[in-house]
């Protein structure tokens, strides 16, 4: 720090003061409330809340349901990347649009057509039920919302890596007699994991806190199809706000884990990216 | 010398066989048309389902624009604040050192990591009628929760993050040079602002706001917790479409979906068209530049 610049800039005051004040009030005070209210909690009071029969089946099926939609993601969402950017084929800037729909379409839009698609009437339902396959109003049903809300999220992290990706390091593990399948796996597939690994832990957590889109195909039954989230909302419909609150800490500070591994998993990529191109 | 040896100048180690490329697209379509495409198509088919003119008539109808009417409302009030907050942000982040910057970062993507019913659940511990704001604003008669001003609240809260996300990394790409000379050359802050900063980065901030607008109009799950589903006076779109739903009116809750669903795609066009202009052609002026030199 021997030669600093002076920063000619004006207005650093001013837009981080409005910046701080802005998020202190929209989200730092709110966000403190609900600590705040965790600590008039007493301990059995907050076990009780967190750890009754119904919130453990609340949470086993938000954990498993959010796991399987980003399982899926992770496969699926890595073939479309991969079709994307390889290869050509007729519809391809169509569904490189569509995409992202799950970020844009209301949660709540996208809740009612999943649900009437899936219902034992529905275009899809229809042809599983004979099947003994029950989708919506079962846990399966909040498995493929969760996937469709998570979607876009792996696509979206691998599309960009896979695009840099140089073909040099494939024509030289070519050159050097490897077979398609060796140059995937071990020059491919090594460069894209921090991206896939990024990509599950968002669509991930996406799926764990997701509401909109899962309240009308679960059913929420409880014990059978209440997610968290869902069991949230019922015991702030009957202002049981003790309750709801010791919940939402517990998600929360699940959530907030998630960010911080994110965070890592991109500090880990942006290394290994930078060595490459070092290299 | 074994027939099935392939000497074509296409390399079987840098490209897969036609059979593995056929394949991989059949699965990404499949998989898009089952989840993407189905869906979207599903809700315009339903929502004509009981004909043209029920369409319209739920469209029409005067909660449906009350409804309308409350979500524009909100997105114009929640937008322009937080695209204000992401150029103040943006200006000091990208513009600036300051000791804290990281910490600064994580902390506006916070939004993003709360479950949207936890989100409308901060407002109600924090301003409902038993908290102790709540209480004292109630007793003067301002109503927050289970009223407007408790969703436009809760919704400038979940889209807090999406203009500052956008703009942060386009400002740092532009750079300062053009306006430490403007600063140099003896132009005032606001001088400089309206005419270097915003026009490098107008299409950023158009960007920010399009996502933003679409987070805004469609946001269910917070806004469902503060509302209170008072029918008709505190209902969004996106929660009249539930309540639609719920006593089995489903071709008029499709309609007013098919609204929000020309949105999201109207959205997508848009995002579409900006990615591409966001950042005004960096590697241009290196070649400019490179012109210059030789």
């Amino acid at each position: 720090m021997a030669t600093k610049r002076t920063n000619v800039l004006p207005g650093f005051n001013l837009t981080l003061g409005f910046t701080l004040a802005y998020l202190g009030i929209v989200v730092l005070i709110p966000l403190s409330t609900i600590f705040f209210k965790t600590f008039t909690l007493t301990w059995p009071q907050f076990w009780a809340a967190v750890a009754s029969p119904r919130t453990i089946a609340a949470y086993r099926l938000s954990f498993g349901a959010s796991l399987a939609g980003a399982l899926t993601n992770s496969v699926f969402g890595f073939i479309v990347a991969w079709t994307l950017v390889r290869y050509e084929f007729p519809g391809k800037t169509l569904v490189d649009v569509m995409v992202d729909l799950p970020f844009a379409l209301p949660t709540s839009v996208a809740g009612i057509t999943l649900t009437a698609i899936y219902a034992g009437n529905g275009w899809i339902g229809r042809y599983l039920a004979p099947l003994g396959i029950k989708v919506a109003y079962a846990p399966l049903g909040v498995a493929v919302a969760l996937t469709f809300v998570g979607l876009p999220f792996v696509v979206r992290t691998v599309q960009p890596v896979l695009e840099d990706l140089d073909k040099e390091y494939e024509e030289a593990a070519a050159t050097l007699g490897a077979t398609r399948m060796q140059t995937f796996m071990l020059v491919i597939a090594p460069a894209l994991i921090p991206a896939l690994l990024t990509g599950f832990a968002l669509a991930f957590a996406r799926a764990l806190g997701e509401y909109g889109s899962v309240v009308f195909i679960s059913g929420n039954m409880p014990m059978r199809t209440e997610l968290v989230p869902l069991l949230i909302m019922s015991k702030l419909e009957q202002f049981d706000y003790a309750g709801a609150t010791a919940i939402a800490v517990v998600m929360l500070v699940v959530s907030f884990l998630l960010l911080l591994g994110v965070n890592m998993l991109q500090r880990w990529s942006s290394r290994r990216l930078g060595e490459a191109q070092d290299a | 010398m074994p027939e099935s040896v392939d000497y074509s100048p296409k390399n079987p180690a840098t490209e897969d066989p036609p059979i593995v490329r056929r394949a991989l697209i059949s699965i990404a379509l499949a998989f898009m048309g089952l989840f993407v495409f189905i869906p979207v198509i599903a809700v315009f088919v339903q929502a004509f389902s009981s004909g043209v003119g029920a369409y319209f008539a739920a469209i029409v109808d005067p909660e449906a624009r009350a409804a309308i009417r409350l979500t524009l409302m909100t997105a114009a009030i929640a937008v322009p604040l937080n695209v204000g907050f992401g150029i103040a942000a943006s200006w000091a982040i990208a513009r600036f050192d300051f000791p804290g910057k990281q910490t600064l970062l994580t902390l506006i993507d916070i939004p993003f990591s709360v479950s949207p019913v936890i989100s409308g659940m901060l407002f109600v511990l924090l301003l409902g009628v038993r908290a102790p704001i709540g209480g004292f604003l109630a007793a003067h008669g301002v109503r927050i929760i289970f009223a407007e001003p408790g969703i436009v609240l809760a919704t400038i809260f979940v889209t807090f993050p999406l203009a500052a996300r956008e703009l942060i990394p386009i400002m740092q790409a532009v750079g300062s040079e053009e306006e430490e000379a403007a600063i140099v050359l003896g132009a005032g802050g606001w001088q400089m602002f309206f005419r270097v900063t915003l026009p490098n980065v107008k299409w950023g901030l158009l960007y920010g706001m399009v996502l933003c607008n679409a987070r805004a109009m469609g946001e269910f799950g917070a806004v469902s917790v503060v509302s209170g589903h008072i029918r008709g006076h505190t209902n969004t779109m996106p929660l009249y479409i539930e309540i639609l739903y719920n006593d089995y009116q489903f071709a008029a809750a499709f309609a007013v979906s098919s609204l929000l669903t020309l949105l999201a795609i109207a959205t997508l066009i848009a995002k579409r068209f900006l990615e591409r202009r966001v950042v005004p052609a960096k590697p241009e002026q290196d070649e400019i530049t490179a012109k210059v030199a030789a």
